[in-house]
């Protein structure tokens, strides 16, 4: 088991490397770069660009600069922000904790409805239930998440005044009711795509447990339908979730980019398209570095879980 | 985003671009150019209330003289005070300064080479010290430090021997005349010596993080991402502040930004205001003022001089005859922008109105080329002289409206016999050496010529501003006259506004005679704001609604 550990590490490792190459010289190499978005900025010169990109270091051969900054991160410098100068790893703490709450919220209502749709649908196969919830998961699957926002703001905030339409509080209240009030709309447009994937893995799963013989086995000896459903078919039929879910980890904490935006929520997802846009490099890179590691971890954790939990698996 | 920034930034900055595209239909609106609010209800005794604005970008640089962008001045402008401010007729007022000096009151030389400025007393920083000369020198010099990334030094680096004469006066030399000096000082921001003086690196000094100013307010905090907050400074010199906070939020996108106006969450729209398409339904809101705001940039059909297409004069003023303008206007922007003939914003004190009114007339300028000896080829293409009346035309891809219009003019163009590919490219290969270098045949392209309420435009059409012939500029058409740069030389030579007028007044004659670029309309924008809002004032001389916001407050 240990073993199996320190070799899923190892390989982790080798692939952050890549990751950091390519994404690094993927972003340097693009045409523009930091100083072409005060190209047109009255009163700046080329030459006072050309200066500052030079004393920035931004003129250096990609290769320095690509070692330099491999080199700062080796040692826990992730470098600081071309926007407002602040470290790189505050700034991304620092719209970590919203993320958090969003996707947090939006992933526990889509695990749980998910889930319960899904049992629901597999065990009343063909039913009218079963049909409304596929067809219900294939719109939500096929409309962008950014259209349900918008319409869930047009609705619910401009028309019955219900919900705010933007903000993840308001500003200069910030209670614990005022946050949650502004997290409904969000959490659930995010949560509405989620529910949908959820419901169909576990009808899927659930129906794969069903037709098994160890629950004819189960129904034969005389359990009671419900104690089939929650302990065998269930129990089992979650399994093959946990992969799911550590592949969620990092979505988790990366963020919405979009729904991020239509809402005014100051996440991890904004973030990166700002950074984004304003050629941002340490952020850019230093929020790749941080989702590649979630996803090998988020990956990890979901192998190792189901080692734990399901004997049948069995790990070098 | 400048400038640009009106116009390209958005394009640069995908927010700004959801602003400027619009689908078509045509809503005529006259431009009420408004001063202030309506009313003159009394301010507050003491500061009341709280102002949200909302920028569609997020304000990150707070050491006014680092390399930024538009929305930063938000918090500039309502933390430090310059020297003197510009008011929206392009005058000075003094700031920092007890006196604007001038020719006329001796504090600048008639040369122009030597500065004596008297600065108000008992002013305090923030943090309580006293506010002196020392500071003013500390400023002038930070702008051009070796290691500082200043983000302009045109003017601060001609500035020779500071002298602190008093702790309220200051002296300094020019190394030579240069007009637009008073313009950049008007948006050079005093900072304090004591709290940025002693930083090992004023690049990355606290101090750009939590600044310290002389102004209206104070640096209160930010919420990465979300908002700023500053809160009324009791102890200013000038008039207000009449509120108790100002929130600046930021909202990364302009359909957004459009409905949290609507719903309230904030009470005026900044940077980059309400979307021409949203402007017909933004004037019915309830409890809402909508204002249309002469912005100061102008787009051009810009051409480049150095490619044989262009050289013949009357091959430019028949392209100008062959733009239906007005329908551009009409069908794309909804009514909004205002028609122009010449780069400078019709607000300026320098502006000449007197210059030929375009006529759109294909007519016309099938007369002009047959006269001019262009003939059409068996292709329908004119051509003289083995050279082919063909070109590409290149902006910002992903800029829908700018798309159109061009697709529009192709079409004109093709009547006239003049073949115009499109060639748009992404923004940072747009703005890029591709226009630097002058690598393009012709360009749409939204620019604000001037800086600050200065009517120097030596960067865009002196002959030696061209990076493609060896200059240091943004002369990318390649506009080489005699006739520029004698007019530019002459209006550069004096500080006195009255006596630059004519030099002015005719350069703009002799630019559109020649027509390196054919210039379509001059910007204007929708701002929005809750009413009850007093001291909203539109000044085209500052790139930010609130300059003043010191004087706002909430009516009743």
């Amino acid at each position: 088991m240990l073993r199996y550990i320190v070799g899923r590490i190892g390989q982790s490792l080798v692939l952050l490397f890549l990751v950091s190459i390519i994404g690094y010289f993927v972003l340097l190499l693009a045409p523009g770069g930091p100083m072409s978005q005060f190209a047109l900025t009255p009163g700046i010169s080329k030459q006072d660009l050309d200066r500052i990109a030079e004393q920035m270091g931004l003129n250096r051969p990609i290769i320095v600069q690509y070692v330099d900054w491999l080199w700062h991160l080796l040692q826990g410098d992730w470098g600081a922000s071309f926007r407002d100068n602040r470290p790189v790893l505050t700034v991304i703490l620092d719209h970590l904790p919203a993320t958090l709450l969003l996707m947090g919220s939006a992933t526990a209502i889509a695990m749980t409805l998910g889930v319960w749709i899904g049992i629901m649908g597999a065990i009343r196969r063909y039913s009218i239930f079963d049909y409304a919830a596929t067809v219900g998961a294939m719109i939500a699957l096929s409309v962008p998440t950014f259209w349900f926002g918008l319409i869930a703001i047009y609705v619910f905030s401009l028309n019955l005044g219900w919900f705010p339409a933007g903000n993840m509080y308001t500003i200069g209240s910030g209670s614990v009711g005022d946050v949650l009030w502004h997290l409904v709309l969000p959490a659930s447009v995010l949560a509405l795509v989620d529910v949908a994937i959820w419901s169909r893995y576990m009808r899927t799963a659930t129906l794969d447990v069903v037709n098994q013989d160890f629950i004819k086995t189960a129904r034969a000896k005389g359990l009671s339908a419900r104690r089939v459903l929650f302990k065998h078919v269930v129990g089992n039929a979650l399994l093959p979730m946990i992969t799911l879910a550590g592949l969620q980890v990092p979505a988790l904490l990366g963020g919405a980019l979009v729904t991020e935006t239509v809402f005014t929520w100051p996440g991890m997802g904004r973030l990166f398209l700002d950074s984004l846009g304003y050629n941002d490099y340490p952020v850019v890179m230093g929020l790749l570095m941080f989702s590649a590691v979630l996803v090998l971890i988020g990956n990890l954790l979901a192998d190792l879980i189901s080692a734990f939990v399901d004997p049948r698996i069995r790990l070098a | 985003m400048a400038t640009d920034k009106t116009t390209l930034f958005p394009e640069i900055s995908r927010r700004k671009a959801l602003g400027l595209m619009a689908a078509t239909g045509a809503s005529l609106a006259v431009p009420a150019l408004i001063g202030r609010g309506s009313a003159l209800a009394a301010a507050p005794d003491k500061p009341t209330g709280q102002l949200i604005v909302g920028f569609s970008q997020e304000p990150t640089v707070f050491n006014p003289h680092l390399l930024h962008i538009e929305v930063d001045e938000g918090v500039h402008f309502a933390v430090f005070d310059p020297l003197f401010n510009v008011d929206p007729d392009g005058k000075f007022t003094p700031a920092l300064a007890a006196e604007v000096p001038t020719v006329e009151n001796g504090g600048i030389s008639a040369d122009g080479l030597n500065w004596k400025i008297k600065l108000r007393d008992g002013v305090k920083w923030h943090d309580g010290q006293p506010f002196t000369a020392e500071d003013v020198k500390f400023t002038l010099d930070l702008m051009v430090e070796p290691d500082f990334r200043s983000w302009r030094r045109a003017g601060h680096d001609l500035v020779r021997d500071i002298k602190v004469v008093s702790p309220s006066e200051i002296t300094w030399r020019m190394e030579k005349t240069y007009a637009p000096y008073p313009s950049i000082l008007a948006s050079t921001f005093i900072v304090p010596k004591h709290a940025l003086g002693e930083a090992a690196d004023k690049n990355t000094a606290p101090f750009n993080n939590a600044p310290i100013g002389t102004g209206a307010f104070k640096w209160g905090k930010r919420v990465a991402g979300d908002h700023i907050e500053l809160l009324a400074n009791a102890d200013y010199f000038g008039e207000g502040p009449y509120l108790e906070r100002v929130i600046i939020k930021y909202i990364p996108d302009l359909n957004v930004l459009y409905t949290q106006f609507k719903s309230g969450d904030i009470d005026i729209t900044g940077l980059q205001w309400i979307t021409p398409d949203h402007y017909e339904e933004a004037k019915g809101l309830a409890d809402r003022e909508v204002q249309l705001v002469a912005g100061s940039t102008v787009e051009s059909f810009t051409l480049n001089m150095g490619r044989p297409q262009f050289k013949d004069p009357a091959v430019r003023a028949a392209l100008y005859h062959a733009i239906d303008k007005q329908a551009i206007i009409d069908a794309l922007y909804y009514g909004l922008p205002t028609p122009t003939e010449t780069y400078m914003p019709q607000q300026s004190f320098y502006y000449n109105p007197d210059l030929p009114k375009h006529e759109f007339s294909l007519e016309k300028a099938k007369a002009v080329l047959d006269g001019a000896g262009w003939v059409a080829g068996g292709d329908g293409v004119r051509a003289k002289d083995g050279v082919k009346l063909a070109f590409t035309c290149s902006t910002t891809a992903g800029n829908h409206i700018r798309e159109q219009a061009q697709q529009f003019i192709q079409q004109s163009f093709k009547d006239i016999g003049v073949e115009m590919t499109i060639s748009n490219l992404p923004p940072a290969v747009m703005w890029g050496d591709y226009w630097m270098t002058s690598q393009f045949d012709s360009v749409i392209v939204g620019i604000d010529f001037l800086t600050g309420p200065d009517p120097d435009t030596s960067d865009y059409f002196a002959s030696t501003s061209s990076v493609a012939t060896g200059g240091a500029g943004q002369n990318t058409w390649q506009y080489h006259s005699s006739e520029v740069d004698k007019l530019l030389q002459e209006g550069g030579n004096s500080l006195v506004p009255d006596e630059r007028k004519a030099s002015y007044m005719k350069l703009q004659e002799v630019v559109r005679n020649d027509l390196p670029l054919l210039p379509l309309f001059q910007y204007t924008t929708v701002r929005g704001r809750k009413k009850g809002l007093m001291g909203f004032t539109p000044n085209v001389n500052n790139r930010i609604d609130t300059w003043n916001v010191g004087t706002w407050y909430w009516e009743g």
